[in-house]
């Protein structure tokens, strides 16, 4: 029996709020499948479900809000035989939004890093933990034996129960969007049924609930990046990047395409990033129980910054893999999603690297901050024409700054200088991209 | 599909419904029509993109990338545009 929990859908999320089912007791489910969509900071997000299977429970009602690891729903995997007078949990209602007692079954996505179980480096018997972290480690099922402490004397806090919860994610798959509803609170007091006085109202509601979601992505961002810069002591490399091979080739390469299938500047430069990393593979994973996890799949996570304010960085998944034009695709697709609020929980949580680019805005270097448990932050600046040396002539060439940030504790500066020095080749040859 | 005969206002208010979708918040009564238009309305380079593809099927002009820095201010847009109408 299979149990389908609340996701966490970012270092810092705590609580989501179940905003409608797609599924029913008796359904069959394929792994991947869009099943239930949950309301957060970042969107309402598309839930994808990691086996195959029929639910047999659904155990939260809609619009309950739950933290971060209760089952939500039980899946009897094909092929396991229906279990007679068997013991369920009791399920949640919008009344008593409890979490439940029994540890949700954490089963492992693809491309997502295992946890290292510990053997024997903590005793079971002497667990320190904070109260606050024996709590949430109860509600989110993690055993503590398996957590390590980051507080003082190796005590284990709140953020360390977070940080191990954050690994066990359902896997991701993929589904059409379901239509979206439009929440709309119709206020008491408006006794005059007119058109306008509707608007009106309606707006307000939107309005509220715009602020609303705003103020809570803040402060979601607010917890990571505090996090990241607390617990992760970075280094910075930079270097100049002569874009004249880079920019003739898209050029060429835009001239050849319609208005609709032409390439941003910076759909070359994520490919590029993803092939430095492909050499350059210790970047690319996450810090986790104190190891670095590599990863196999470069998922670069994409800063998309949204105009009510606050930041997205979904998963452009396998980039390495892909052609230039299927991440143009990719990312068109990915941007017109995160604006409009309508991710799905792989793409919140399967990033391996984030990928900054702020050359739009005319800055001219960026200095990431590393969004945990990732490793590495790469960044790009803007091109500008600056004198540049070639064969001890002066002259004039469109130049790129670009930084990386890595954690220090998963690698040295060394690395993040062969990621950049890959980075520049890979773009002197735009060809092989 | 072209449009045989619009003036520049018919134009600038169709370049300003076509941007009310990408930038909801603008006030385009309080655009200078001479400042650099994507700064002012913070339109970054997908936006741009998809306001070019939006303004072909509306106007029947294809703008190469080439001539993307020829379209600075909303005047210089509608310079463009009417010449090639």
């Amino acid at each position: 029996m299979g149990n389908f929990v609340m996701p966490s859908l970012g270092a810092d999320m705590e609580v989501g709020t179940l905003a409608s089912w797609l599924v029913k007791v008796g359904d069959e489910v394929k792994r991947g499948a869009v099943i239930a969509e949950v309301e957060t900071a970042k969107g309402l997000i598309e839930i994808e479900v990691f086996e195959d299977g029929v639910i047999t429970d659904i155990l939260v009602e809609t619009d309950v809000e739950v933290p971060v690891g209760t089952v939500l729903a039980e899946i009897r995997p094909i092929g396991e035989p229906v279990a007679v007078e068997e013991v369920k949990p009791v399920p949640v209602s919008a009344e008593e939004a409890h979490p439940m007692d029994h540890r949700p079954l954490i089963k492992r996505t693809n491309g997502t890093a295992a946890v290292k179980r510990t053997n024997g480096r903590k005793s079971r018997k002497r667990i320190k933990a904070s109260p606050v972290a024996q709590r949430l480690a109860r509600e989110l099922g993690i055993d503590l034996a398996n957590v390590v402490g980051t507080g003082p004397n190796g005590v284990i806090n709140k953020e360390d129960v977070e940080q191990a919860a954050q690994v066990k994610q359902p896997p991701v798959i993929e589904a059409p969007p379901p239509p979206q509803k439009p929440a709309v609170e119709k206020r008491e007091f408006l006794v005059q049924k007119t058109d306008k006085a509707d608007k009106v109202a309606v707006k307000a509601a939107e309005k509220a609930k715009a602020e609303k979601a705003a103020l809570s992505m803040r402060q979601a961002i607010a917890a990571a990046m505090a996090r990241s810069n607390r617990d992760i002591p970075h280094y910075y490399l930079e270097t100049d990047i002569d874009m004249s091979a880079i920019q003739a080739w898209l050029a060429a390469e835009n001239l050849k395409r319609s208005l609709r299938e032409r390439l941003l500047p910076v759909v070359p430069l994520i490919k590029a990033t993803a092939l430095a990393l492909a050499k350059v593979p210790v970047l690319n994973g996450f810090w986790l129980e104190d190891e670095l996890q590599a990863q196999e799949a470069i998922n670069i996570g994409f800063a998309i910054a949204l105009r009510t304010g606050g930041l997205v960085t979904p998963a452009l998944f396998n980039v390495d893999c892909k052609s230039v034009d299927e991440i143009m695709a990719d990312l068109s697709d990915l941007i017109r999603r995160t604006r409009a609020g309508r991710l799905r929980s792989s793409e919140l949580t399967d990033a391996t690297v984030t990928l900054t680019s702020l050359g739009d805005m005319g800055v001219r270097k960026v200095y990431g901050v590393i969004y945990p448990p990732q490793v590495a932050l790469v960044g790009f600046g803007k091109v500008m024409d600056r004198p540049w040396a070639v064969n001890g002539l002066l002259g004039v060439r469109p130049i790129m700054t670009a930084t990386i940030a890595g954690d220090h504790r998963a690698t040295d500066g060394r690395v993040g200088a062969q990621f950049l020095d890959e980075l520049d080749k890979l773009l002197q040859a735009p060809e092989a991209l | 599909m072209k449009i045989a005969t619009i003036s520049r206002d018919e134009l600038t208010l169709k370049i300003f419904d076509l941007l009310a979708m990408i930038a909801p918040e603008a006030d385009f009564d309080d655009l200078d029509p001479n400042v650099d238009m994507r700064d002012e309305l913070d339109i970054d380079s997908f936006d741009f993109l998809n306001f070019l593809i939006d303004l072909n099927d509306e106007v029947g002009v294809e703008i190469p990338e080439a001539d993307y820095g020829k379209l600075v201010s909303l005047n210089d847009l509608l310079d463009y545009l009417l010449a090639r109408m």
